[in-house]
């Protein structure tokens, strides 16, 4: 009944989740090891600091831009809508929850993971594909202390600050549009926002997401590239998975994080 | 690039995130609000609160003078008690008296507060005696409508 074919097949497909557990399990082990090796990044917060300006200072542009289009897109479209029920006034409460609640953490942890991600995963897979990371082990520099753990924590440190400035700027787009181009009264806009918007159940938590957003990509970003296959190849493999896979984890961890936080409201 | 300019940027990257979430805590959320000032608790009893939630505004003359604390169910009256915390800056006569009013027609509900006439004011921990219950929406419609409906009753249009 079974032709060998289908047997390899059916092989083939225990292998591939034998082989996403193996490789989850070595994730894990990775991420804790390089926690267990930031003593010396601490030490020397220099090494952050550089980290800081790849991931943190070159992302800014596009999170910036990005955040301001979503804003202004926010506030037209936010404005058709409610404009048939006659409350343009709350456009400010629209654009900023949505902003604040889950456009600013997800969209700046996709653009982040497009942007810092891969270039991390690049950078390393090259290292170790030019046997950079074999020789520092050979001059007794530990790489997952010197290169993998400042990487990580200015990912993490990074990432909250980008969502804080891409739903300021967001805000700031929709209330370009609501009000200097629409003219929604300026005070209901900013004032239905105030008393809508709740510091701890929406802003922290916001900011909650972005820095498990910033723990997931970057995670995801560094284990990519330190397992990668040592060619061309496997670099450019190990790339587009970061890619793939951190886009996907940061959509799937909103929707746990969101089923946690707003069930009850 | 040179050590200097990378950490002038990194710090100018720093201060701007910061600034931003500054900006969302202060000007977008309700940060600036009563939350950090001093507050006395008092409560309520309500036969119906509609849509009141924890964190509505506790208004006086359309001014916010404190926040909702917490709604419970107080189950000797069958009635909703109410929790709310005041500024301290702002003092009510005993006889004040409490009702759920509604922002706008389909607006958030709030608490506003209608200064009485005595000269002892409400202190931590006192009950509001007057309340009035929110209005519900569904009730004055079928009491509109049964009105309506009398007003057109052939039996009384004909005399």
């Amino acid at each position: 009944m079974f032709n060998r074919g289908s047997i390899i097949n059916i092989r083939g497909i225990g292998h591939h989740i034998v082989d996403g557990v193996l490789r989850f399990g070595y994730s894990a082990r990775f991420i804790a090891l390089t926690i267990l090796h930031s003593g010396t990044c601490f030490r020397r917060p220099r090494l952050i600091v550089r980290e800081l300006y790849f991931t943190g200072v070159l992302s800014l542009i596009i999170i910036l831009v990005s955040g301001l289009f979503v804003g202004m897109v926010l506030g037209f479209q936010g404005y058709q809508t409610l404009k048939i029920y006659g409350s343009e006034s709350a456009l400010g409460v629209l654009v900023a929850l949505s902003l604040v609640r889950e456009l600013g953490p997800v969209v700046s942890a996709l653009l982040f993971a497009s942007r810092a991600g891969s270039a991390m995963t690049a950078e390393i897979g090259l290292m170790k594909a030019t046997e950079q990371l074999s020789a520092m082990e050979m001059m007794a520099v530990d790489p997952i202390a010197r290169v993998v753990a400042p990487r990580f924590w200015a990912g993490v440190i990074s990432m909250p600050l980008l969502a804080a400035m891409f739903s300021a700027m967001g805000i700031y787009g929709g209330y370009l549009i609501g009000v200097v181009v629409i003219g929604v009264d300026q005070g209901s806009f900013w004032s239905q926002m105030q008393s809508a918007v709740d510091f701890r159940e929406d802003i922290v938590n916001g900011v909650i997401k972005s820095v498990v957003f910033g723990i997931a990509v970057t995670w995801i970003a560094l284990f990519e590239g330190y397992d990668a296959p040592p060619t061309a190849e496997g670099v450019s493999g190990a790339t587009t998975r970061t890619v793939v896979t951190s886009s996907l984890a940061v959509l799937g961890l909103d929707f746990i994080l969101t089923a946690f936080m707003f069930r009850g409201i | 690039m040179e050590r200097s300019t990378l950490d002038l940027w990194v710090g100018l990257f720093v201060i701007a995130g910061i600034a931003a979430l500054t900006i969302l805590a202060l000007r977008v959320g309700n940060m600036s609000g009563i939350a950090s000032g001093k507050s006395y608790q008092l409560t309520a009893q309500f036969t119906n609160i509609g849509g009141l939630k924890p964190r509505a505004a506790v208004k006086s003359s359309g001014v916010v003078v404190g926040r909702v604390e917490a709604i419970n169910f107080d189950n000797g009256k069958f009635m909703a008690k109410v929790t709310m915390n005041i500024d301290e800056r702002y003092k009510f006569p005993t006889d004040t008296s409490a009702s759920i009013l509604t922002a706008g027609l389909l607006g958030e509900q709030y608490i506003g507060f209608e200064a009485g006439a005595e000269d002892k004011t409400l202190a931590n921990g006192d009950n509001i005696q007057l309340t009035q219950s929110a209005v519900v929406l569904e009730k004055l419609i079928s009491q509109f409508m049964f009105s309506k409906a009398a007003e057109g009753d052939p039996s009384k249009a004909a005399k």
